[in-house]
């Protein structure tokens, strides 16, 4: 076996991949085609793919499975832009004007070691099963990283970048705008990536117990019904469009580098 | 307008007990449209005076003035050419050049005439649209130079302005700045530790000691110049073999040895 310093030629970085997976779903089925986890809690691939086949077609829990995903992707959507829209500006500014820093940054260091889930009970009380709790939760998780690194993206700014800037005349917002945004660009959309990781990851919390449509709702119907082939297929479709949503904002961080904008 | 005046500056940097001193009394009054060089071994001190003019640090006691005003920050009066160029990697060659424009208000008409201009002066013709980075050294100081000089600014302070360029793209640069100068004068201030290239441009030569930095003399090129007709050679080769070209990067030399030779003991 080659170290990890040793560079893999394509096919063994494909074969090996490929072993790996064979091996897990081989584990998988074996554990439960010969009963060694009972059939009801550890279903088979096979039953979990095709029970996520018939769910593109029969409701379950209020909607098929697509319909679930839908809301859970708007409802990511919503705290997730509201976190960009919200942290990125306010990093920037955080990076420029330093009483603002000294303001916000004791609360915001506070906040942001609470675990997005740690705001359901709040998410519940003041919004209920409305879309404004699980939006809320997304929130706290999609927000710290989308500031931090707009934050620091600002800070660490070439210092000669700003001092041309100032001496050609430059106002505080365009330097923000033109100077420390740009600058900052591929620091914030690595920070775009994180914030949508924790982000997905909690919305999926957050519809476990907050919400009445989503993914993650559809998860805990199916565990009271003890369906487990249900649970599995909510959880595939949640890692898939993890992943999707993943590929989508490298896509945006390899496209960011190549245009030499860092 | 501009007349520089550095009235018994001294600049500390640090904290008491382990901080140093970087200037001792600085006197030094430079006129209206003269172009002065201070050279002077590595940490002498001599972009700290750069940057105390651009209002980018303060003296810790003293004062520097621009036209009997003391200096209370940057701004566009006081264009800066950082040797590293410091051109904004995201904005076009011409969008480079006129942010100081859009800075002060300048109409879109205007502008692009001004502009224009500047790319004509510093040989930037068709590469308006270009990214620096698509650019040579050379080629990224000469947009530096446009986006400088565009603002026509009183005064001009170039930070080592060719100190990352090849020989021979510095040697175009300095004739071109000369030429520059010579239609467009400026009071230039003008740092480096080339003493050719400090007693070819220059109108006179500050030459400072090592650590804490002093003015240890002040030769008077233009004099010299005058008398000796430089302006008459057309290149950089032809002045550099004149007599009294040699004579005083001699003498510059010298003297600049010596405080190297302090720091080696």
């Amino acid at each position: 076996m080659s170290t990890s310093s040793s560079p893999l030629r394509t096919s063994e970085t494909i074969a090996y991949g490929a072993a790996g997976i064979v091996l897990f779903f081989g584990i998988w089925s074996g554990l439960s085609w010969f009963g060694i986890v009972p059939r009801q809690f550890l279903p088979t691939p096979y039953e979990v793919v095709a029970k996520a086949v018939q769910l593109l077609s029969t409701p379950f829990a209020g909607g098929t499975l697509q319909e679930h995903l839908l809301s859970s992707v708007l409802r990511f959507a919503y705290g997730f832009l509201l976190g960009a829209v919200i942290g990125i500006p306010l990093g920037l500014m955080m990076g420029w004007y330093r009483l603002l820093d000294e303001i916000v940054s004791p609360i915001f260091d506070a906040l942001r070691f609470i675990a997005p889930i740690a705001w359901v009970p709040f998410a519940a009380l003041w919004f209920g099963t409305g879309i404004g709790g699980p939006i809320l939760i997304i929130f706290a998780g999609a927000f710290p990283p989308c500031l931090i690194n707009a934050y620091r993206g600002a800070r660490f700014v070439n210092r000669s970048l700003i001092e041309a800037a100032q001496m050609l005349g430059t106002g505080n917002t365009r330097i923000i705008l033109e100077v420390l945004l740009p600058a900052s660009l591929a620091s914030i959309v690595a920070g775009l990536r994180v914030s949508a990781g924790i982000g997905w990851q909690s919305l999926i919390g957050a519809e476990l117990i907050v919400a009445s449509t989503g993914v993650g709702f559809m998860m805990v119907q199916a565990q009271l019904n003890i369906s487990t082939p249900i649970v599995m297929s909510a959880m595939l479709a949640i890692g898939l469009v993890g992943l999707f949503i993943d590929i989508a904002l490298r896509w945006l961080e390899a496209t960011v580098r190549r245009r030499g904008l860092a | 307008m501009a007349v520089i005046h550095f009235d018994g500056v001294q600049k500390t940097f640090g904290h008491k007990g382990n901080g140093f001193v970087a200037l001792d009394r600085i006197d030094l009054k430079i006129a209206d449209k003269e172009f002065i060089a201070i050279v002077g071994p590595s940490g002498c001190g001599k972009t700290t005076c750069l940057r105390m003019v651009a209002g980018f640090e303060f003296p810790t006691a003293g004062t520097v003035n621009v036209d009997g005003r003391q200096v209370t920050g940057p701004g566009p009066d006081r264009a800066v050419v950082f040797q590293q160029f410091a051109l904004f990697p995201w904005k076009s060659v011409a969008d480079n050049i006129a942010l100081g424009l859009r800075n002060k208000g300048i109409g879109k008409t205007e502008r692009g005439k001004r502009v224009a201009d500047a790319v004509k002066l510093m040989g930037l013709e068709g590469y308006e649209a270009a990214y620096p980075h698509q650019l040579s050294g050379g080629m990224q100081q000469r947009v530096a130079i446009a986006r400088a000089y565009v603002l026509e600014p009183d005064v001009l302070l170039m930070d080592e302005p060719f100190g990352a360029l090849d020989a021979q793209t510095r040697t175009t640069m300095q004739e071109e700045l000369v030429r520059i100068t010579r239609r467009n004068p400026r009071t230039v201030l003008f740092i480096t530790h080339a003493v050719e290239e400090a007693v070819y441009l220059a109108d006179r030569v500050v030459i400072m000691t090592r650590r804490p930095g002093r003015i240890k003399e002040v030769i008077d090129i233009h004099s010299v110049r005058e008398a000796e007709k430089w302006s008459e050679h057309e290149r950089i080769e032809d002045v550099m073999d004149l007599e009294s070209f040699i004579h005083w990067r001699t003498h510059i030399w010298r003297s600049l040895r010596e405080e190297k030779s302090d720091q080696d003991q």
